[in-house]
Formats: structure tokens, C-alpha cells, sequence
């Protein structure tokens, strides 16, 4: 193996590692956020236990987070350094924008929030969780606007033998980050509401702690429901963004081979990519693809066959987990709209509960599959139509990367053990005891 | 012009964060030497346990702000050290979750397997950031297209060496001073005997690094050949230096642990702004023909970035600063026994 792929293993192995932890601290400070809110303007002394109950989970998985985004910033660098000269005018920028305008931010004030309950008034320690809510979901904006430009690059003038900004505000107005953002937000808080529900889904088939953990749920399921809607149909739209800036994705996520004319969807394709066909194509939805892709019925989509060889993805991988993502963004929409009717009787349904509980995994599973297929789907390309990946590797020796790559693989399974075993034996243990109230004795 | 200003925000992030990661580096680094039991180790702990998340960021702007401004030198400086900075990274890594994790599970053994983790993740950073550095001070061998040609192993050479053993050392100061500061008793008095001690071989080491400096890099030249009118302020870096080196004696001998924490501030600053004034205009040096070294000119963003980001930084860095000085003032007590009892303590 050539130093090339193995950075491309070691890179997908760290991003999807780290991906594994950003969702739910995106969604969690917003839901934990909530929580104190609402403590502040009732004092219900269970939402303040309920922050501080989701709060050390949260602190748990922001602090493998944080660790592993490090080497991420650091691996352009290491691993990618012709990239990293040719277009970090732009790209580069955007990440420092994000370390100094958010992730200080968020990184200063999560500390303050954890050790600060008496250190600062109920108010004042709203605020600090608050900014850390807002610190990291400010970080994704800037990730997801440099993530964008890879996929669709505006504002920049070849120049000087490398990609030069041209225009800053086309950079972080690009639309395709519009769409990125609502669409990876929209999975962060379904993620965190079935993570919520699902532990709640433990502890509420147990009947204990009832009033506790019926409120989390409630509030999960709100979350999770709004966003479900919220990435089904901007999910939908998201499509004919990825066919005007990516017609090769968007014929690989359907493995569609040949041009045509009112091109439909099929429910079920097996995609024989050795020989640029299907072995199955069934259930023919007439003009889905078209409509999906431009608005129209009738509208002509190009197919993989009209685009040269050396242009395309790979099909199948970009394909499959097409169909994860939206097969598992389907169900979630289902299973939270179950919930709603089921909101106010959840202990009367245990075999719900029980399918919450197993849930949790699956919007992990669906997170992956949607940068398998945003980051799969884009290649041979690093910054499409741009810089090819192959040309974006540094000049370093494979076992140079062979020996991090292992290292990568065993320190990430080991730190992703030992945060899987913390967060589900305190997930498990439940909240500390209410408060017993003080009665003043008067004899 | 824009170069020249990028070039000095560029030192000072990596000289903030050097002076603020240092301390725990330092904390993590002595925790077998100073910490006689458990409250003790909690201690240390909890005397970083505020802060290290937030100092760390400063490394983060400092490697964006090298990818933004320079990214030409970020692409060489980091695939060319590329193992040595994977060790660096995989140590953060440690350090981070072992400060996070020790105190999740009550049990001696979990708690010693990080306790190691920290301490052997705090004192390689140390170690290979100065070694990393040095290398940088002198010139490592890159081409003409700007391939690095050496290995780790020539990247522990005399010169680079002793850099580390001189970050090591300032780090150590660093984080028993800062322990001085936030704790009480027997531990304090540990913590100001060892700074003491440990002085001494800083002091050495520092004069052998300067004398070494003479022979081994070129930092000099920027301060003998420039005319008198630059000369005067920025010789007055090393000799602030010096200064501050001398001043943690007087205040650890008068008592003043804030000054003296301060002070040994002042040494890691100066020490890293020394050796960045005496690169300019060079970014990363090469041994090889001094034509191939990167330097603010060949290895800079376009103006347009450079601009932007100088808007940026003057608008977010200020910020940083402030809100990150409230933290310190929060949390400036010394760290009490029953600090430890707060659920959430480390």
C-alpha cells in the first residue's frame, strides 16, 4: 500500500472516530441548555438534575471529542500537504476561523459550566452552558462552510500556482453549506433525541425514576421529531443541490449508468459496478429521479457512462450508504411520530420502549453513512472539479504512515471503549436522589 | 508588510500557548515526584482541571493560524516532522482524557493507569516541542521542493536535544510555580522546593542553550546585523528574558508565588519570541542552501486572506484573552480539600 492510501485510511479512520462524539455534543448542550433554561424560570429542582444528570455524559463524550478533532486540524498538514499548500489560502482560513471565533468559546466555557454550580448564580450558570451550545454549533458552521468548498468551491481564482480567495463572502454564503449545515444539524439533534429517549427507554422499562425520565424523553422526542421533518424534506432538497454541483455523486448514489430522459428512482437496485450496469432494478418510480434532481418530471439526468472513467466515484460504497442514511432517516421520522401519540402512556408501552432503547445506535449508523456518502460520493476529487486526491497526498513514506495508522487504530479502539463504558454505566446508574425537603420541626 | 504582522502573531500564539499549557504540562509531568497520595494527586489535578482545555485551543490557533497565514510552511513544518508531531498528538490525547477520566471510576487501579498516561503525556510534548523547535531554530533539511530529507532520528541532534531538555525545565518552573500558587501545606512546600531546585538546572541549561545558539544557528545575525534603530527594542527581548529568569529567584526567595508564576511567563514568552526574532524572515530554515528555507515571503497567504484574517484575529484574539482571564480570576483560589468533595471536581 501507497502512502496515498493509507492517509486515506488513517484520515476516514479519524474523522469517522471523531464523528462518532460530535453529534451529541452538538445536540446535548442545546438539550442540557434547555434543561437549565427551564430550571432558571420554574426552579423544577428536576431540571437542574437533569442537566447535571445529561451533563456528565455530556462531558464524558466532549472530552474524546475534543482530543480527537486535534489531530484532524493537524493531519492536512502531516498527511495532506500538497492540499494543504495548494488551496489553505481558503481552506486554511476558515479553520483558524473556526479555533478562534468558536472553539476557545466553547472549549474555555465548558470547563466553567462543569466546575462552576457554585461558583456562579442558577442564571449566570445557564449563560455559561448556553455559550458553549452556541460555541459548538458556531464550530460545525465553519467546519461544515470549509467541508463545503471542498464539495462545491466558489469565490476562489486559480493564481500563483495554487487556489487564491477571490471572494470572501461567496466562501461562507456558498449554498451548499446552507444545505450541509441544516442537513449535519438536523442529524446531530435527531441523534441526540433517540440517545436521550433511548436511555430514558431503560430506566422507564424499569419503572424507575418515572417522573425523571418521562420528562427527558418528552423533551428528546420533541427534538428528535421537529428534526426528523426537518432532514426528510431538506434532505429531499438536498439532492438537486448535490446534482447541479456534483452530477458524478448524484449518479453513483443512485448507480445510475445511462442518460436519459425522465429518469426514475427504484425501490430496490443491486449495482453491478464491474460491469457499469445493475443486476436488479425494481419498483420504477417514473420521473423520481428527474424531479428529484431538477424539479421536472421529464428532466434529462446524466448517467455515470457519460462521464469519463477517471471522473467517477466509487459507485457502490457511495450507493449503499445513500440508502442507509435515507432508509434510516425514514424510520426515525416513523418512530418519533409513534412517539408523539405514545407521549403521555409511555410506561403502558413497554415494546416502544424497548425498540427505543435499541434505536440509539441507529442515527450513528446513519451519520457515518451520510459522510460516507458526502465524502465518498465527491471523489476522485478532494475539492471537486479542482484537486485530485491523489494529487493532494504529502511526500512522505508509507511506513512512516503505516506505523500512525496502526497507532490510530488501537489508541482510537481503546479510548472508544473506555468512553462506551463510562457513558453507559453512568447512563445506567440514573441521576442522584432528589433533594429531600427540609421540614422545619415545630415543637 | 501583512507578512511581517502575521509573522509576529504567529510567535506570539505559539508563545501563549507555550506559556499557558506549559504549567500543565509541567503539573503532569511531576506528579509522581510531588504527590506523596491520593489528596494530593487530586489536587494537581484540580489545579489544572479549569484550564487545560482552554490552553490547549491556543495550540489549535497557533497550527490554524501557521495553516491560514503560512500554509506553505504548515504543509513542509508538519509532514517533514511528521512522526515527531504524531507523537506529540497522540500524547495530547492521552493527557486530555486522563485528566477527564481518572476521576470517572472509584478505583485505585483505573486511577493509576492515568496517572501514568499523564505523565508520560505531559513530559513528551514538553520534550519534542522544544525538540521540534531547536530544529526549527537551526534549520532542518528540506529541498528545493520543499521535501523533507531527514528522519526523527536526525531531529535528535546535540542542538535539538538540549532544546527539549530547556523546554522541559522551563515547563517544570512552570507548573511547580503554578502549584505553589493553588495549593496549601506540605504540597506547596514540595512544590516551592522543587521550583527551587529546578531553577538551577533551568538557569544552566538556559545559559547552555544561548552559548550553543551561537554556534549551532544563525538567530543572532538578526540581532548583531540590523541598525541600531531595531536593534534597541528587540534586544531587549533576551535581556527581559534574562531578567525574568532572575526575578522567579527573587520572588520564590520573597514568597510571591503569583510574581514568580508570572516571571517564569515571562522566560517561556521570551525565550520563544528570542528565537522567532531571530528567524525572521524565515518561517522554517534549511540547512541544506539557505534558498530553499520558507520564509514569510514564499510561504504566505495572498494579501486577501491575510487581510481577512488579520480582522479576525484583531477582533477574536482580544476576546479570547479577556474572557479567558476571567476564568483565571474565577477560579484563582487555591484549590481546598473540600473543593474535592464538589461532584464534578476531577
Amino acid at each position: 500500500m501507497d502512502a496515498l492510501l493509507l492517509s486515506r485510511l488513517q484520515f476516514a479512520a479519524a474523522t469517522f472516530f471523531h464523528f462518532l462524539f460530535v453529534p451529541l455534543t452538538l445536540g446535548l448542550s442545546v438539550l442540557i441548555a434547555i434543561m437549565e433554561s427551564k430550571y432558571v424560570r420554574t426552579g423544577d429542582e428536576d431540571y437542574r438534575r437533569m442537566a447535571r444528570f445529561w451533563g456528565k455524559i455530556f462531558l464524558i463524550n466532549f472530552a474524546i471529542g475534543v482530543v480527537t478533532g486535534i489531530t484532524l486540524e493537524f493531519q492536512f498538514g502531516t498527511n495532506w500537504a500538497q492540499y494543504s499548500r495548494y488551496v489553505g489560502d481558503i481552506f486554511g482560513s476558515l479553520l483558524a476561523i473556526e479555533a478562534t471565533a468558536a472553539f476557545f468559546l466553547e472549549s474555555t466555557f465548558i470547563a466553567v459550566w462543569a466546575l462552576g454550580w457554585n461558583r456562579l448564580s442558577a442564571k449566570a450558570h445557564a449563560v455559561t452552558i448556553w455559550l458553549v451550545a452556541i460555541a459548538s454549533n458556531l464550530s460545525a458552521v465553519w467546519i461544515l462552510i470549509a467541508n463545503s468548498w471542498m464539495q462545491r468551491p466558489v469565490g476562489y481564482v486559480i493564481r500563483n500556482g495554487r487556489a487564491e480567495l477571490d471572494d470572501f463572502v461567496a466562501v461562507v454564503t456558498n449554498s451548499y453549506a446552507i444545505h450541509q449545515f441544516v442537513h449535519t444539524i438536523s442529524a446531530a439533534y435527531i441523534l441526540t433525541g433517540f440517545f436521550v429517549m433511548g436511555v430514558s427507554a431503560y430506566h422507564l422499562l424499569r419503572k424507575q425514576h418515572t417522573v425523571f425520565f418521562g420528562k427527558s424523553f418528552r423533551m428528546a422526542l420533541n427534538m428528535a421529531l421537529i428534526f426528523s421533518i426537518i432532514a426528510v424534506v431538506q434532505g429531499h432538497m438536498n439532492g438537486a443541490k448535490v446534482a447541479s454541483a456534483q452530477p458524478t455523486k448524484l449518479a453513483a448514489m443512485e448507480s445510475f449508468w445511462e442518460t436519459r430522459q425522465s429518469a426514475p428512482q427504484y425501490l430496490l437496485v443491486i449495482p453491478d459496478e464491474k460491469n457499469q450496469r445493475n443486476h436488479l432494478e425494481w419498483g420504477a418510480i417514473p420521473g423520481a429521479l428527474s424531479l428529484l434532481a431538477y424539479h421536472s418530471t421529464e428532466a434529462t439526468v446524466k448517467g455515470l457512462k457519460d462521464f469519463p472513467e477517471e471522473d467517477r466515484p466509487p459507485v457502490t460504497l457511495t450507493f449503499v450508504s445513500f440508502r442507509i442514511m435515507v432508509g434510516l432517516g425514514v424510520l426515525f421520522l416513523v418512530l418519533t411520530l409513534i412517539g408523539w401519540f405514545k407521549r403521555n402512556r409511555l410506561e403502558e408501552s413497554p415494546r416502544f420502549l424497548r425498540i427505543m432503547l435499541y434505536s440509539i445506535p441507529l442515527p450513528y449508523i446513519a451519520s457515518e453513512a451520510g459522510w460516507t456518502l458526502a465524502e465518498v460520493g465527491r471523489q476522485p476529487w478532494v475539492v471537486y472539479g479542482v484537486m485530485r486526491t491523489s494529487d493532494a497526498v504529502s511526500p512522505i513514506a508509507a511506513s512512516q504512515v503505516m506505523v500512525s495508522l496502526a497507532a490510530f487504530v488501537v489508541v482510537y479502539s481503546l479510548l472508544g471503549a473506555a468512553a462506551f463504558f463510562l457513558i453507559a454505566r453512568h447512563a445506567r446508574r440514573g441521576p442522584e436522589p432528589a433533594p429531600v425537603a427540609i421540614v422545619e420541626r415545630r415543637d | 508588510m501583512l507578512e511581517s504582522i502575521w509573522f509576529i502573531l504567529w510567535g506570539v500564539l505559539w508563545a501563549v500557548y507555550f506559556m499557558l499549557d506549559g504549567f500543565d504540562l509541567g503539573i503532569g509531568t511531576l506528579m509522581p515526584f510531588l504527590a506523596r497520595n491520593e489528596t494530593d494527586k487530586r489536587i494537581m489535578y484540580n489545579a489544572m482541571g479549569p484550564f487545560w482545555n482552554g490552553n490547549e485551543v491556543w495550540l489549535i490557533a497557533a497550527g490554524g493560524v501557521t495553516f491560514a497565514a503560512f500554509p506553505t510552511t504548515y504543509a513542509v513544518m508538519f509532514s517533514g516532522l511528521y512522526t515527531a508531531l504524531m507523537l506529540i498528538l497522540f500524547a495530547l490525547i492521552f493527557r486530555g482524557v486522563a485528566i477527564e477520566f481518572r476521576g470517572q471510576v472509584d478505583h485505585a487501579g483505573w486511577r493509576n493507569v492515568w496517572d501514568i498516561c499523564l505523565t508520560v503525556a505531559s513530559f513528551l510534548p514538553a520534550l519534542l516541542l522544544g525538540v521540534a523547535f531547536a530544529n526549527i531554530f537551526q534549520g532542518i533539511p528540506i529541498d528545493e521542493a520543499g521535501i523533507f530529507r531527514g528522519n526523527l532520528f536526525s531531529l535528535l541532534n546535540p542542538y535539538g536535544l538540549l532544546g527539549g531538555v530547556f523546554f522541559v525545565l522551563m515547563f517544570l518552573v512552570h507548573g511547580a510555580l503554578w502549584l505553589a500558587v493553588k495549593s496549601e501545606g506540605a504540597l506547596h512546600a514540595r512544590a516551592v522546593a522543587l521550583a527551587g531546585r529546578l531553577w538551577i538546572g533551568l538557569a544552566i541549561i538556559a545559559a547552555a542553550f544561548l552559548t550553543a545558539t551561537w554556534f549551532y544557528t544563525r538567530l543572532y545575525d538578526n540581532y548583531l546585523q540590523n541598525p541600531l534603530f531595531y536593534m534597541v527594542p528587540i534586544v531587549l527581548i533576551p535581556l527581559g528574558t534574562v531578567a525574568a529568569l532572575v526575578m522567579i529567584r527573587v520572588y520564590i526567595a520573597r514568597g510571591h508565588w503569583w510574581r514568580a508564576w508570572f516571571s517564569s511567563s515571562g522566560v517561556i514568552v521570551g525565550a520563544t519570541l528570542f528565537g522567532v526574532v531571530g528567524l525572521y524572515p524565515n518561517l522554517l530554515p534549511s540547512n541544506l542552501n539557505p534558498a530553499y528555507s520558507l520564509t514569510v515571503q514564499n510561504s504566505s497567504s495572498s494579501p486577501l486572506t491575510l487581510k481577512i484574517m488579520l480582522v479576525v484575529a484583531l477582533i477574536f484574539v482580544p476576546t479570547v484573552i479577556a474572557y479567558q482571564s476571567w476564568v483565571y480570576r474565577l477560579f484563582s483560589g487555591k484549590v481546598q480539600e473540600n473543593d474535592l468533595l464538589e461532584e464534578e471536581a476531577y
